[in-house]
């Protein structure tokens, strides 16, 4: 294993269910406690509404739902991940709604595998690779697909038909 | 790029645009002197300045162009529409080759020197021309004094058959003057000698005439007249500072007061000239006619300050935005202070709080009003703009501008710049006949496109009006019935009609044209107009024109909300929206049968339940509010748990994520830090409507 030579980065893990994702270090800005989310009507069931973040209005999503995983009361456990997406060239602040976070990891590239097509039970487009740990394996997000423009005129797409 | 590169860059976008009001203007009134003094000072400064930042093709350019109107303005060379389109063409070319040096194109050097040659060539057409014109001194001023005139007529005036008030009628002519008739030497009723004159008149004239044709006025009674002439303000004077001279200096001055009196009244700190007439030491129209100078020139001289603007200060506009971002959380933070300090029963937090609420708000009005800009900026840019379509279509437009002072927020202004560009097109395309049309049609060949702006309550109304041949309401509601957007027997209102060409799409042109019939625009100023939290309208008679009336809220930072809440959370409305509120209990409700109608002094509004709207779940509370709003005319209703009460509301935007839900505006934190969403009542009454039409098919 010493005589690899591949560049290694760092991944905030947290937990989805049973899984454990992780997201690229350079890309979470902080981890929040769960605060009171503001709910935007006639929006999707993944949108859960907005926070202040610092004075700052902040969009929340729930992670799993968008993971395509069902959705699940929140414990004392969950806590809001703040990424930085990029949408369109343009930089986004994000929160993101987890079970609960784990710890930030060193992972290098050449452990990385890409996705699975099958057999993941979960949107394959939004996964990067799979990170090889010792005992299980790391889900590592493509974030900015996860929050990618099409993602998004879905949202407004789903919010007007939720209108009629 | 060095610093004196970036400071000529704004000073010459500046410079150019006013080059280019002035020349516009010049067009419309070519025998308006000051604006050819307005166009050379315009093209002197930037030439100069063009020079220092070592922009060299600037200032020749600059140069050329100068020396021509220099000629024009002293007379040797016409000034007509071909040296106008001349001048402009250069304006364009000034601002590329400045913004070429900035990273943008590079511009074309045979632009340049075929354009020099032109304005050389129109100089040698006018041949002599180096020595005389070169009088002219680079300090262009107005020529405007003031001066103060005492004019005291000897007794016996009336006996040589002179009458005082034609000479000072005269002598008002040459210029804008205020005459005092002074009548402290009129004696008593017993010994007045009606024969003899014993008036005298102080009068204060500015004018651009000299001394010597002030004196001429008298040149008949000199001999038995004391005449006085003092020239007391001049454009470019010295002690050009804003404050004219005191009440009493100016007294002084004129003899009319001993300075030693000055010092004696001075020291009782009274009101001085009411002072001095009480004591009998001057007379009433002595104070008066002084107080008149002093007026008249403190004016003047504000007016130049205004012109000259050299007490301001150019301050990067991201920076005004991070004051205003500032305030913004500022005015949050303060509301949370309040909010604590409500909750406690201490009278000194409770002092201090006050005082906090009181500065925050007072900030936030006069950070709000550093981002205030006139329209006027903008207005001229469309000068050009009606100028230059009007050409390519064959169509003689004017257009008029009122109320450019109108103040609005900066971004308000930028982002207003498209939708009115399309409104302006489409009025020149569709609206503004051909000359021979209108000739027959009975109205001047030449169009008219008005421009307006003005201040109405929390709001800015822009309209913008030709006197076209209007909207034509069967053509728009057949193409409407033909689309399926209207039933072929509906009966609906002109104005109904006309708000159709708002719709995506909706285009009536039969030709598609560069200026419009493409039916993308309408729909498109509307859209930009709304997402400035606006709304337009039109209105239009056949034959007589149309007029597009756009409101806009002053300022998009803060605005002044009502919080409401509906089970448990809480919702702003915009307060420049709301009537009234009203309880409804349930009782009330149970009495309208399941309708949403509420009965406000025998008038029936209809009501939004938002908790259904917004699908919160949950019971109604035993007493409700219905907060009632006025929308576009009609009176709206929405009901609500209830009413928590006024709130500074600072507007912050949802994002992307949340771009397109309709009926939220924006969001907002409160004092607790939570996040409130700002309500669009317009656009939850518009869909209110539509759901109930939905569920009638």
């Amino acid at each position: 294993m010493a005589a690899e030579t591949g560049e290694s980065r760092q991944y905030v893990t947290f937990c989805l269910g049973e899984e454990l994702f992780g997201v690229e270090v350079t890309r979470a800005r902080e981890i929040l406690d769960l605060v009171p989310v503001t709910k935007v009507p006639q929006t999707p069931d993944y949108l859960l509404g907005v926070i202040n973040l610092r004075g700052q209005v902040v969009p929340v999503v729930d992670l799993r739902v968008k993971m395509g995983l069902p959705k699940a009361e929140t414990t004392r456990d969950s806590c809001i991940i703040v990424i930085e997406v990029q949408v369109d060239g343009e930089v986004l602040t994000v929160g993101g709604l987890a079970d609960s976070v784990r710890e930030v990891l060193e992972l290098r590239d050449d452990l990385i595998e890409p996705a699975p097509r099958l057999g993941t039970k979960l949107k394959t487009e939004f996964i990067a690779g799979m990170g090889k740990l010792d005992d299980q394996f790391l889900i590592l997000l493509e974030i900015d697909r996860v929050f990618s423009s099409e993602e998004l005129t879905l949202v407004q797409e789903t919010g007007a038909v939720a209108e009629v | 790029m060095s610093s004196i590169a970036d400071t000529f860059r704004d000073e010459a976008a500046e410079l150019l645009q006013e080059l280019e009001a002035a020349l516009l203007a010049l067009e419309e009134t070519p025998e308006e002197t000051s604006l050819v003094d307005r166009v050379f000072r315009a093209l002197h400064t930037l030439k100069g300045a063009g020079g220092l930042a070592g922009f060299d093709v600037v200032a020749e350019l600059c140069h050329e162009a100068e020396t021509t109107f220099e000629e024009v303005r002293s007379g040797e060379h016409p000034l007509d529409r071909e040296l106008v389109s001349l001048t402009l063409a250069a304006k364009d070319l000034l601002r590329l080759l400045i913004e070429a040096e900035f990273g943008g194109a590079p511009v074309d050097p045979a632009r340049v020197s075929h354009l020099l040659a032109a304005f050389r060539q129109r100089l040698g057409e006018t041949a002599s021309s180096a020595g005389g014109s070169s009088l002219l001194t680079d300090g262009v001023s107005s020529g405007l004094s003031t001066y103060r005139i005492r004019f005291r007529p000897g007794p016996g005036i009336f006996r040589q058959g002179i009458q005082p008030q034609l000479l000072l009628g005269e002598l008002c002519r040459l210029g804008d003057a205020v005459v005092v008739a002074q009548l402290d030497k009129v004696p008593p009723l017993d010994q007045l000698d009606p024969e003899e004159c014993h008036v005298y008149w102080d009068v204060i004239l500015t004018t651009a005439e000299d001394e010597n044709a002030i004196r001429d006025v008298f040149i008949f009674v000199e001999d038995d007249c004391e005449l006085s002439v003092q020239m007391i303000d001049a454009d470019g004077l010295l002690d050009d500072a804003g404050d004219y001279k005191k009440l009493g200096e100016i007294l002084v001055e004129r003899g009319d007061l001993p300075e030693e009196d000055l010092e004696k009244f001075l020291a009782e700190k009274k009101r001085l000239g009411e002072t001095l007439i009480a004591a009998g030491v001057v007379a009433g129209g002595q104070v008066d006619s002084a107080l008149a100078e002093q007026d008249r020139v403190q004016r003047l001289r504000r007016e130049r300050q205004a012109v000259e603007t050299s007490d301001s200060i150019r301050v990067k506009s991201e920076r005004l935005d991070k004051l205003v971002n500032l305030i913004g959380e500022m005015v949050t933070v303060q509301a949370r202070l309040s909010q604590l300090s409500n909750g406690r029963e201490d009278a000194a937090l409770l002092a201090v709080a006050e005082e906090v609420e009181r500065l925050t708000w007072e900030l936030r009005d006069q950070v709000l009003t550093i981002r205030m800009l006139p329209i006027g900026s903008t207005f001229s840019r469309f000068k050009r703009l009606v100028r230059d379509l009007g050409d390519e279509l064959g169509k003689d437009v004017m257009l008029f501008t009122e109320g450019g002072e109108t103040e609005l927020d900066k971004t308000v202004i930028e982002r207003l710049g498209d939708p009115l560009v399309h409104l302006i097109r489409n009025c020149i395309g569709h609206g503004i006949e051909a000359p021979e049309a209108r000739r027959v049609a009975g109205k001047s060949a030449k169009g008219r496109i008005t421009l307006s702006a003005e201040h109405s309550g929390a709001n800015v109304l822009i309209s913008v009006a030709d006197d076209g041949m209007g909207l034509d309401r069967d053509r728009i509601r057949a193409k409407a019935i033909e689309r399926g957007l209207l039933a072929p027997q509906a009966e609906v209102s002109d104005r109904e009609i006309f708000n159709l060409i708002f719709l995506p799409g909706f285009s009536t042109a039969e030709q598609v044209s560069n200026v419009s019939g493409r039916g993308v625009g309408m729909d498109v100023v509307r859209q930009a107009i709304e997402s400035l939290r606006g709304s337009v309208e039109v209105g239009s008679q056949p034959g007589r024109g149309s007029c597009f009336t756009l409101k806009l809220p002053l300022t998009l930072a803060i605005i002044d909300g009502l919080m409401v809440s509906v089970g448990g959370e809480q919702f702003i409305m915009p307060l420049a929206d709301v009537e009234e509120c009203i309880a409804l209990t349930r009782t009330d409700r149970a009495a309208t049968h399941g309708r949403d109608l509420v009965n406000v002094r025998d008038e029936i509004v209809p009501f939004i339940p938002l908790r259904e709207t917004f699908a919160v779940g949950g019971e109604h509370p035993e007493m409700e509010q219905v907060v009632i709003a006025r929308l576009e005319g009609k009176r709206v209703g929405f009901l609500v748990d209830h009413v928590v009460g006024e709130h500074q509301t600072v507007i912050k935007n949802l994002g992307r994520f949340y771009h397109g839900v309709s009926g939220i505006s924006g969001a907002t934190i409160l004092g607790d830090g939570h996040v409130a969403l700002i309500l669009d009542l317009p656009q939850l009454a518009e869909r209110a409507e539509q759901r109930e039409q939905v569920a009638w098919k």
